[in-house]
């Protein structure tokens, strides 16, 4: 069954053949040491450095460039005329769901659905699509909304957010299932994936805003920017999942190939396409502090606004509120999926259920009917004096945990950088760049063939070529610690939770606070406790990078055949043996998928990192999102996270699928 | 530089004053007479809100002001520096009342695109330098000398700033010559990049509660000075032109004079609004109170405007006279 998953016929007739393990290692072995060596003996020489303010040629063409297009933007109608019917087209549909949900408008003095309709509306629509604890549950968290004091801002969230994920989910999930389907299509939109995946927002943020202007367009289309791809390759992933024995069964007994699709492909694969469409949320709602960069309405703002005045209270506040959006979007996401799945009801039940739905459906459109004419279901009462206290509570907490454990966190800083940060920084900024890039290609050799040699030589040539390689270089240090820890976060938590149900549980809500909490609300914490350091960069990164690693091999786990699990039963295997022997190698695919995107993630939050003083490549996207005359700098620091990040990409994918070969053939 | 761009504000200000004398003269009394409604009809006036509390303060008594005394709807856009300008082209901005410097944008937005106007100052005397923790400052009182630096670089050492000193730098949108002044002057530091205002105060906060040894970029006015008083470092004193070589500057940071930016067809509009803003000016210790209130207080803009807006009703009737 594992054999099959695994054995693709395209991949059986692209991969050569498997060597040996041991030779594998020997060869790492080799590698690790000519390169440790040679940067060594080396030491120092051609290291490229380039200084903060200084600008190479490429860098000056880009800035000349961005001017270019500053200058030339209005003058091109073709391209004007293009670019206004998108932004009119977003932005109607963006102020549309304001004007229903939060926004009042000219005439109103509550929008068109009060609050008391909205929150009957999510009740209504969530108990249909998936049970009444769900429903329950959802209610509770869109109160609890306005009992924070934010619920207009969080309305606003909302409308920005469903615009977003609807665009996202009509663009991403096509073009996901063609990439399923069509490997040749795969090959070719896979780097355009990962480039707007890797690519840091800040770098786009400007330009986006020449074109779009700011407000809910552009906010919009760099939250779709970041949400497509995951929509899309996890689309692609969860119809390969799918065992090829069963396509070719259907087609064999007459189905076409749509039809195979439809009726056999699609519903097997629907649990990951719904690990997609949560992934899609999630990295919307994860924009949405960005966004307010750029004047997006919403909850936002408040975060920024509290961050001029470092009120960790009132961040944490408006954070709060966007992870409960989250949580509510998300557990919703699910439960409708997994309710699909248990499709066995009976006849008559399900006739009980319809007759249910409609008095509810009465129920729920006189209560909005009311929230348009009553003032008390229509603004939210009270003064959100919960919020506030909450606040103030945040503050004197984080206040207190200061105080009392700054001194350990100094040490622990301080262990880290020195112990493993600053050797592995020094190794890599002081070794010659043709060593540390023949060590890449290396790898590539090894792990990946000629070919991945070739994309490797590439990209470390594209990063010299960009003029930053030293810099490239202090941030693949902090990225190679905190990759490490994110993978051995998503191994160990995601098993864990993969296997009990009840530890998903409680764990789960952690992880959605942690993918989309913004980062800016525990910044000032961190830095409290941290300093401004490379580290509170890596922690940071890591706080929103395991997360997605460990539910994609909490997934991994679960999606271990059950004939597998009863075999290893049967024959006896203790818990640990479970795990490690059956568990973890059949989910190989899910590990390398969870390392791969754990790896994508943090590389994600080195701007974030530049922000609390990783330094670096990051560092240099935000000072040119802030300086005219750094604007091709930054841009020149986005495309080295880019190269570097797809050069990352491919190697722990290369590693990953040797591993999964292995396991295939040693199973034989 | 700063001369610069004193004698361009000088000569927009008089094209201004040409082109709002050419304006109103042509309109005629009909203006004069229309003047009453219009103050009830100011309409909708868009206003940039940059990251800072100081900012943030003006923001606050503007809007007040423009909402109770002449009816306006204010928008309030959270923006950074940047991409207010930008909004001067795209008619999304319609001020800016905290300005520092930028040079660069006022060359492309001012001079070259003509979309936008400067309003004059706002009368805050920004301060830009070197800073040490107050206990420092206290116990080593020569510390405040540039040249006694060298002395104390040791204690500066971090796990960031290998064998130096470490330096900190905040905001990246911050114009700084720190990196130049320390080879220039010969320090034993290393520029640390924070990355982020928040950064740079908390960890000037975290120094001072922990009796550690910093120093770093500031500035003033700054809510966060009425907590730790940082204490400023004399480096050379600035001379007119001394800055003009970024990568050879050892001179102190020039004196800034805050002032106001607007879009020219909202200056144009006649809106009451648009004069308003025009004759806002304050102090220094104007600007803290308010941003005391804000930062420190955690008072809304609302409540923080009214209090100092109710002390000061002489200074406010002036603005609209």
């Amino acid at each position: 069954m594992s054999t099959q998953m695994l054995n693709r016929p395209s991949e059986i007739k692209t991969s050569p053949p498997a060597k040996k393990p041991s030779k594998l290692n020997v060869y790492l072995g080799l590698l690790t040491f000519g390169f440790l060596t040679f940067a060594i003996l080396l030491r120092g020489k051609a290291t490229l450095p380039l200084d903060r303010s200084s600008l190479t040629s490429f860098q000056t063409w880009l800035n000349n460039v961005s001017a270019w297009i500053d200058t030339n933007r209005d003058s091109n109608p073709i391209f004007t005329s293009f670019i206004n019917v998108i932004r009119g087209f977003i932005n109607g549909f963006v102020t549309f769901l304001q004007n229903m949900i939060s926004q009042t408008g000219d005439t109103r003095t509550i929008p068109q659905i009060g609050w008391l309709g909205v929150v009957a509306i999510i009740g209504f629509v969530v108990y249909a699509i998936s049970n009444v604890r769900i429903a329950i549950f959802s209610i509770a968290g869109f109160i609890s909304l306005g009992l924070l004091g934010l619920w207009q801002e969080s309305m606003d969230t909302l409308a920005l957010t469903l615009a977003a994920v609807t665009l996202s989910l009509l663009i991403g999930i096509p073009l996901g299932i063609y990439a399923g389907l069509n490997p040749r299509f795969e090959k070719f939109i896979t780097p355009a994936l990962d480039f707007a995946q890797v690519m840091p927002t800040f770098v786009y943020l400007t330009p986006v805003t020449l074109f779009f202007l700011i407000g809910p367009a552009s906010a919009t289309i760099v939250t779709l920017i970041y949400a497509v791809p995951p929509a899309l390759r996890i689309t692609s992933v969860a119809l390969k999942q799918v065992p090829w024995s069963s396509v070719e069964a259907a087609v064999s007994m007459g189905s076409t190939r749509f039809q195979a699709l439809r009726k056999v492909q699609l519903p097997q694969a629907k649990r990951t396409i719904v690990v997609g469409i949560n992934q899609t949320i999630m990295a919307a709602l994860s924009m949405v502090t960005i966004a307010a960069l750029i004047d997006a309405p919403g909850l936002g703002q408040v975060v920024i606004r509290a961050l001029e005045s470092l009120d960790v209270g009132r961040a944490f506040q408006a954070g709060l509120a966007i992870v409960v959006l989250a949580v509510v979007l998300d557990r919703s996401t699910t439960a409708a999926a997994s309710k699909v799945d248990a499709a066995n009801v009976t006849v008559a039940s399900r006739s009980t259920h319809r007759l249910t739905l409609v008095g509810l459906a009465i129920a729920t459109l006189a209560i909005v009917f009311l929230s348009r004419i009553v003032v008390w279901a229509g603004a939210f009462p009270g003064a959100g004096t919960l919020g506030s206290n909450l606040a103030k509570y945040v503050n004197i907490y984080v206040n207190w945990f200061q105080t009392h454990f700054v001194t350990i966190t100094n040490d622990i800083t301080d262990v880290v950088s020195y112990g493993l940060i600053n050797p592995m920084q020094t190794l890599l900024t002081q070794s010659p760049w043709f060593i540390t890039g023949l060590a890449f290609v290396g790898l590539g050799a090894v792990l990946g063939g000629k070919k991945l040699a070739g994309i490797s030589l590439f990209c470390v040539l594209a990063i010299v070529g960009t003029g930053l390689w030293s810099d490239t270089m202090v941030t693949l240090a902090s990225t190679l610690v905190a990759s490490v820890i994110t993978v051995v976060l998503g191994v160990v938590v995601g098993t864990w939770i993969g296997r009990s149900k009840r530890a998903d549980r409680w764990i789960r809500p952690i992880l959605d606070a942690g993918q989309v909490l913004p980062a800016f609300v525990y910044l000032v914490p961190f830095l409290g406790l941290f300093g401004a350091t490379r580290f509170t960069a890596i922690m940071a990164a890591v706080v929103y990078a395991a997360p997605a690693s460990i539910k994609l091999m909490a997934d991994g786990i679960r999606g271990v055949p059950e004939t597998i699990i009863e075999a290893a039963t049967a024959a006896g295997s203790s818990s640990w043996q479970m795990i490690t022997k059956v568990q973890i190698p059949s989910a190989r695919r899910a590990l390398a998928l969870a390392t791969n995107q754990g790896i994508i993630y943090v590389l994600a939050m080195i701007v974030v990192g530049g922000l609390v003083g990783a330094g670096g490549l990051g560092y240099l996207v935000v000072a040119g999102f802030a300086q005219e005359n750094l604007k091709g700098k930054g841009l020149a620091a986005g495309l080295a996270i880019v190269l570097l990040g797809i050069m990352l990409d491919r190697i722990t994918q290369a590693a990953a699928h040797r591993n999964s070969k292995e396991y295939a053939e040693a199973s034989h | 530089m700063f001369k610069n761009h004193r004698a361009r504000r000088v000569t927009t200000y008089l094209l201004l004053a040409g082109a709002v004398t050419f304006a109103s003269s042509a309109a005629g009394s009909a203006q004069a007479a229309y003047s009453k409604a219009s103050t009830a009809k100011c309409g909708t006036v868009t206003l940039a809100d940059n990251a800072w509390v100081g900012y943030e303060a003006n923001l606050a008594v503007v809007s007040y002001v423009l909402k109770h005394n002449l009816g306006c709807k204010v928008v309030v856009k959270n923006i950074s520096e940047e991409i207010s300008w930008q909004g001067f082209a795209s008619g999304q901005v319609d001020a800016i009342l905290e300005n520092w410097g930028h040079d660069d944008l006022a060359k492309k937005y001012i001079t070259n695109q003509k979309v936008a106007v400067d309003l004059g100052l706002t009368g805050n005397k920004g301060i830009i330098g070197w800073y040490v923790v107050p206990w420092m400052a206290k116990k080593y009182p020569d510390i405040l000398n540039y040249k006694n630096l060298n002395k104390y670089a040791s204690m500066f050492k971090t796990s960031e700033s290998g064998s130096k000193g470490a330096f900190l730098d905040g905001d990246p949108s911050y114009v700084t010559n720190d990196e130049a002044l320390i080879k220039n002057l010969k320090l034993n530091f290393k520029v640390i990049y924070t990355g982020s205002e928040a950064a740079l105060i908390t960890s000037f906060r975290n120094a001072e509660a922990q009796k550690k040894p910093m120093i770093g970029y500031f500035y003033e006015p700054q809510w966060f000075l009425a907590q730790v008083p940082l204490k400023h470092v004399t480096l050379p004193a600035y001379t007119m032109g001394c800055d003009a070589v970024a990568a050879k500057v050892a001179c102190d940071y020039p004196p800034y004079a805050l002032n106001k930016i607007a879009r020219v067809k909202f200056m144009n509009s006649g809106s009451p609004a648009a004069k308003m803003i025009k004759k806002f000016t304050w102090t220094n210790v104007d600007q803290n109170s308010v941003a005391k209130s804000l930062a420190v207080d955690k008072l809304t803009d609302e409540a923080a405007a009214m209090i100092w807006v109710t002390k000061h009703a002489a200074q406010v009737k002036a603005w609209l006279a």
